[in-house]
């Protein structure tokens, strides 16, 4: 099950693992197909000839699969969509809930990643 | 820097900006979009389009990049993510500088930036976005089940999502700053005949309140000025939309009481050269087909007066 964004998609929890241990920084954006959701993944679709350091991706939120962001640690707060995640090496370097703009984007993706 | 010269200058790349950049491209003008979010504006948000006709039933995510590929194609230059720091749309030729000094001038300009959902602009609002706070009912809902909730909010909008929202949350509290609601009578008395939602009215909430994620919520009683603490997970906000048109506050473009754009028939503003068109313009419906229509009518004009002053672009395409 995958978003019918213009992203590239991740669909399964093994698959999220051999991501982010093959790329030094990863962005997963985890929703639906919503109001506060498509934005990001336009703003991410847009990013992705600046960041071309950064593996930028969607997941189906509510595909079982997607536990594998749901329940981590770093969104344990979390009650708005989407679940966006930054993988740095392998770990969560940042994770944020609900619509983001384009500089609250770029200002996790510099800290995170460094600047593109 | 030196300034890159467009016949027209779109600011705003929803459905109004996107159908003007067609037009005037297709017509040989050279035309640049800019776009402080993304293309498509709020039309990119609707899960699904069932009024465009043409198309019995489009998500807006489609439709949107099928307008900003057909704009591209035409050959508009279209730039999102940008922020707009200085305008000059006085002068004969317009001009504009960037955030990060890019400058653009042109011989017309068409603004087309649309609306936005209301902030309610209280302390902790930001903070508490994604972690209990939030704009759409149909997105976050379900994060609220076995919760309870608060909407804010007097219109259709709220009442209508305070009436849903009792699908998942155990108690819905409606607060509303008037001492009535402004919502059609079908919708209030919806609202009435749900045990599950409390009311109060002549209220507003002056704090969000938390640590991790909201807890609470200050409310003053605006006609006793008593102030109180109500423990909630969740606040859904629904106080209307406004145009964006900040940015032009307190410059030349008239704008109304609204701070909406007050245009003529032909979409021409109070400046010569300036056009207005969709969601951020004075009128009383908003919907994708009058943004298209509108765009249409601002573009056509803006090529006449282009035409009118440079004799080197072709005539528009019908
Ligand atoms: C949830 C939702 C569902 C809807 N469903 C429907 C529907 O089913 N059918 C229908 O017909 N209509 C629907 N509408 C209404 C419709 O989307 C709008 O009427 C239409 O998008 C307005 O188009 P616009 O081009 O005027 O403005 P917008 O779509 O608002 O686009 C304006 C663009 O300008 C940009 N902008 C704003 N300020 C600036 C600035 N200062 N500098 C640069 N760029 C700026 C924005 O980022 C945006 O991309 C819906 C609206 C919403 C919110």
């Amino acid at each position: 099950m995958v978003l019918p964004t213009n992203l590239k998609h991740v669909a399964t929890a093994a698959e999220l693992t051999e991501l982010i241990n093959s790329e030094s920084n990863v962005m997963v954006c985890c929703g639906r197909m919503g109001p506060m959701c498509i934005p990001v993944y336009g703003i991410m679709e847009e990013l992705q000839d600046e960041y071309t350091h950064v593996a930028f991706r969607d997941m189906m939120f509510d595909s079982p699969e997607a536990s594998a962001i749901r329940n981590l640690p770093e969104c344990r707060s979390f009650m708005g969509l989407p679940f966006t995640v930054y993988f740095k090496d392998g770990k969560v370097a940042a994770a944020s809930s609900s619509i983001q703009n384009r500089q609250q984007i770029t200002t996790i993706l510099d800290r995170s990643f460094g600047n593109a | 820097m030196e300034a890159k010269h467009y016949d027209s200058i779109i600011i705003g790349a929803g459905p109004a900006g996107l159908t003007a950049g067609i037009y005037l491209s297709r017509a040989k003008a050279k035309v640049l979009i800019l776009d402080s979010g993304v293309a498509g504006g709020q039309m990119i948000l609707t899960h699904e389009v069932a009024n465009y006709p043409g198309f019995e039933s489009i998500s807006g995510y489609e439709l949107s990049n099928n307008m900003r590929k057909q704009a591209k194609n035409f050959g508009c230059d279209i730039m999102s993510g940008i922020s707009i720091e200085t305008i000059d749309f006085e002068s004969d030729k317009k001009s504009l500088s960037l955030s990060g000094g890019k400058r653009f001038t042109s011989d017309t300009i068409i603004l087309a930036t649309g609306g936005r959902s209301r902030n309610l602009g209280v302390a902790g609002e930001d903070n508490f976005k994604g972690r209990g706070i939030s704009y759409c009912a149909t997105c976050d809902g379900d994060f609220f089940t076995g919760r309870k909730i608060a909407v804010v909010g007097g219109g259709n909008s709220a009442m209508e999502e305070a009436v849903s929202l009792t699908k998942y949350a155990t108690k819905v509290t409606l607060i509303h700053q008037f001492d009535h609601f402004q919502a059609f009578q079908h919708a209030q008395d919806e609202v009435k005949a749900n045990p599950k939602i409390e009311v109060k009215l002549s209220s507003k909430i002056t704090s969000f309140n938390g640590d991790e994620k909201l807890e609470s919520v200050t409310v003053e009683n605006l006609l006793t000025h008593e102030n109180y603490e109500i423990a909630l997970d969740g606040v859904f906000i629904f106080i209307g939309y406004e145009a964006n048109t900040d940015f032009l506050q307190g410059r030349c473009i008239a704008l109304n009481d609204g701070q909406e754009i007050i245009t003529d028939a032909n979409m021409q503003t109070n400046i010569p050269g300036v056009f207005a068109a969709g969601d951020a313009i004075a009128k009383r419906y908003r919907q994708i087909t009058l943004a298209v229509a509108e765009g249409t009518i601002a573009a056509l004009n803006a090529m006449e007066y282009i035409n009118k002053h440079k004799s080197t672009v072709s005539q528009p395409v019908y």
